[in-house]
């Protein structure tokens, strides 16, 4: 019993102690990012394609489903009250406060979080990161900020991408293939969308960017160096991602209201 | 490098198209009632029910966009709402004996105040107070007076 | 100790241990300037941990470590990494960056620490991986290299910014014979023409014989042994002489720790 309860105590102060090194590591991360920023723009903007110009496919299909999708069950809900006008305007909130900055976290957690993860930790496997920490470079100013930096930058431009891609999808469906009229669809969206719900949708994506970069990153630098350790830490950037994601869009949207 | 220009030509076409859609976003889906005037004076009105009036509802006047709607607030003592909204400063010859009126856009609309103009020969300024209001006409209120109506005419 | 002294590195007391693991118990080691210095010794015995110990990538538990007269836990982050700079360090597999080519691996150090044209860079890095005969290679990535080119490409790398000492980390695991004998000449090469110090972890027996100044037996956390391949080859010590002469039992024993074979087959070890 007694054991039992020391080995719960001992479980809950390694998380609190690891949830601390995140942060820290966060700080870290934050600290290093202006000299970065300033003096090798060079390597952020390799990492800007990687996050951001490699996912745009990806963002760019899901968003036209995702859009076409609310343009269907907008239609079939709305059209019961008549009010299949007001489609734009159901699709225009769902996509710029919603489901833009949160399905593309999810896709870039997926697809570039991952990617960012094993990359990382296949360079401690391999002791890239010892040997640039041998040739005196510091291997968190070198690969880590930068890749950070290029997530940060990337996923707000993602997500906006995915919800202008996404009313075109509603667009397409509603207006295109349901006969809705094309003036009423983006007038009403234009009289009822407000500059602050953009802006909503947009602080959302940067949370989210800050937060699935420095998931990705750090569970990358902290994989267990072998092959094993790897995948798990990429299943854990997913995971973990997923996870603060929705939380944190739980709280910005209660704070918001 | 090889890749070097791909990598700066697909940053390029990526961060443009990401400001691109920003810019849509911005301004395609908003905008119906931006009202962002510089130079604005304070007005308020009382209602005795506002309805579903919210702030940041816009102000029109003939259905043009002349303010924004900044707060409503309920007065204790007359019951009734108060409430306050900012006109830009370049319409400052509105009759003060105007009317205050909320409507709705659309059946399913958001509500918003029409001002309709007065014959007074004094103008609304800063911290004047609109007299002549009428409240919201609420829709459950009128389907309720129509079945009353309609039953008692059997 | 002055700076032009014979001992390049002087180990004292050291001590180091992973967990509950005491990897080094009181440990001394000389390194002289101009050799090349092999330390050997089982697998488990902590080699490469010792090497990061030396270049401050860990930090001894007790006992003091000079690079160059300097006792080197002193050092803030700058001036580790001045220090640093006097190291090139060869990695087991290369530690190759993959996301540049071979080229930019060698320019590596140099884009970072110096502001050199790239006429310049260009000129050193040609030169470098001549030495190692791979300037044909200089285009390719390095997932396109074999084993022992990779390793050839790390040292031009590690050699770029003209290091004082060269520590090699198992240079000679998994490679083919002739690869290896071409990195036992490098080492030498390298070694003599420029007047490099080396130090050369490795459990390679025979490989080390042939081009080791001095070699340090290591075992249980302490030096067992030290000298002259020839004078290691010929000692009275039982470890030594297993080891060298590769012999499965003996005081490294076959068997791992274990409860006694009899008891634990007839089941008595559970009570």
């Amino acid at each position: 019993m007694n054991r039992m309860l020391r080995d719960i105590y001992n479980t809950l102060l390694e998380f609190v102690r690891t949830f601390g090194a995140f942060q820290l590591f966060f700080l870290k991360l934050v600290k290093h990012s202006p000299a970065i920023l300033a003096t090798r723009f060079d390597l952020v903007v390799k990492q800007v394609y990687n996050a951001g110009a490699l996912s745009l496919v990806i963002i760019m299909i899901c968003g036209l489903f995702v859009g076409g999708v609310l343009g269907l069950q907008g239609y079939s809900n709305l059209a019961r009250f008549n009010a299949e006008d007001s489609i734009g305007v159901f699709a225009a909130f769902g996509l710029t406060k919603e489901l833009g900055p949160v399905i593309t976290a999810l896709l870039f957690a997926g697809r570039a979080g991952t990617s960012l993860a094993s990359e990382i930790g296949l360079m401690k496997a391999t002791d890239q990161l010892s040997a640039m920490e041998m040739m005196a470079v510091n291997p968190v100013r070198r690969v880590l900020v930068p890749r950070f930096l290029g997530g940060v930058i990337a996923m707000p431009l993602l997500a906006a991408v995915f919800s202008a891609v996404g009313l075109f999808g509603t667009h397409l469906v509603a207006v295109e293939l349901l006969n809705v009229d094309v003036g009423a669809f983006w007038q009403q969206m234009q009289n009822t969308v407000d500059i602050e719900d953009i802006n909503e949708g947009i602080l959302k994506s940067v949370v989210f960017g800050v937060t699935a970069s420095h998931i990705a990153v750090w569970e990358g630098y902290n994989a267990i160096p072998t092959a094993e350790g790897v995948g798990r830490a990429t299943t854990r950037t997913v995971v973990i991602t997923a996870i603060a994601v929705l939380v944190f869009d739980f709280m910005i949207t209660a704070a918001m209201i | 490098m090889l890749q070097t220009r791909t990598v700066e030509i697909g940053t390029g076409l990526f961060v443009l198209l990401g400001m691109g859609a920003l810019f849509f976003l911005t301004t395609q889906t908003t905008g119906g009632d931006d009202f962002d005037a510089d130079e604005i004076f304070t007005v308020e009105a009382r209602f005795e029910n506002v309805g579903s009036l919210r702030p940041r509802a816009p102000i029109a006047m003939s259905g043009v966009t002349i303010g924004r709607v900044t707060s409503i607030s309920f007065d204790r003592e007359n019951l009734e709402a108060v409430v306050v909204f900012v006109i830009d400063s370049q319409y400052d010859q509105i009759p003060d004996d105007s009317d205050a009126t909320i409507l709705t856009s659309g059946i399913l609309g958001s509500q918003y105040i029409g001002l309709q103009a007065g014959g007074s020969d004094t103008y609304l300024e800063d911290g004047s107070e609109v007299l002549f209001t009428q409240s919201a006409i609420l829709l459950e209120n009128l389907i309720g007076k129509f079945l009353v109506n309609a039953g008692g005419e059997d | 100790m002055d700076e032009t002294s014979e001992n390049l590195i002087e180990i004292h007391d050291l001590k180091y241990s992973r967990g509950p693991r005491p990897i080094f118990e009181g440990m001394n080691l000389t390194i002289k300037r101009g050799e090349i210095t092999a330390l050997m010794g089982p697998s488990g015995t902590g080699k490469t941990t010792l090497l990061r110990l030396i270049t401050r990538q860990l930090i001894p538990q007790h006992g003091v470590i000079y690079v160059n007269g300097v006792d080197i836990s002193t050092l803030n982050i700058r001036k580790l990494y001045e220090m640093r700079q006097q190291f090139g360090m060869l990695f087991q597999n290369g530690a190759l960056l993959t996301d540049i080519s071979v080229f930019e691996n060698v320019a590596f150090p140099l884009r970072e620490h110096t502001k050199l044209t790239n006429r310049l860079i260009r000129h050193v890095v040609l030169t470098k991986l001549h030495a190692v005969g791979l300037r044909g290679a200089a285009d390719m990535m390095p997932a396109q290299l074999s084993g022992g080119m990779a390793r050839r490409v790390a040292l031009a790398r590690a050699m770029v910014m003209d290091p004082e000492i060269l520590i090699y980390d198992e240079p000679f695991v998994g490679l083919d014979p002739i690869s290896m004998g071409v990195i036992v000449r490098l080492v030498r090469r390298m070694n003599d023409a420029l007047g490099i110090t080396s130090i050369i972890v490795s459990h390679d027996v025979a490989e080390v014989s042939t081009v080791a100044d001095r070699s340090f037996l290591i075992s249980e956390g302490r030096v067992a042994a030290s000298g002259s391949p020839d004078e290691l080859r010929t000692a009275k010590s039982e470890l030594v002489r297993q080891f060298m002469h590769g012999m499965a039992d003996g005081p490294v024993a076959f068997h791992f720790q274990a409860p006694g074979y009899e008891e634990q087959l007839l089941g008595r070890d559970s009570e």
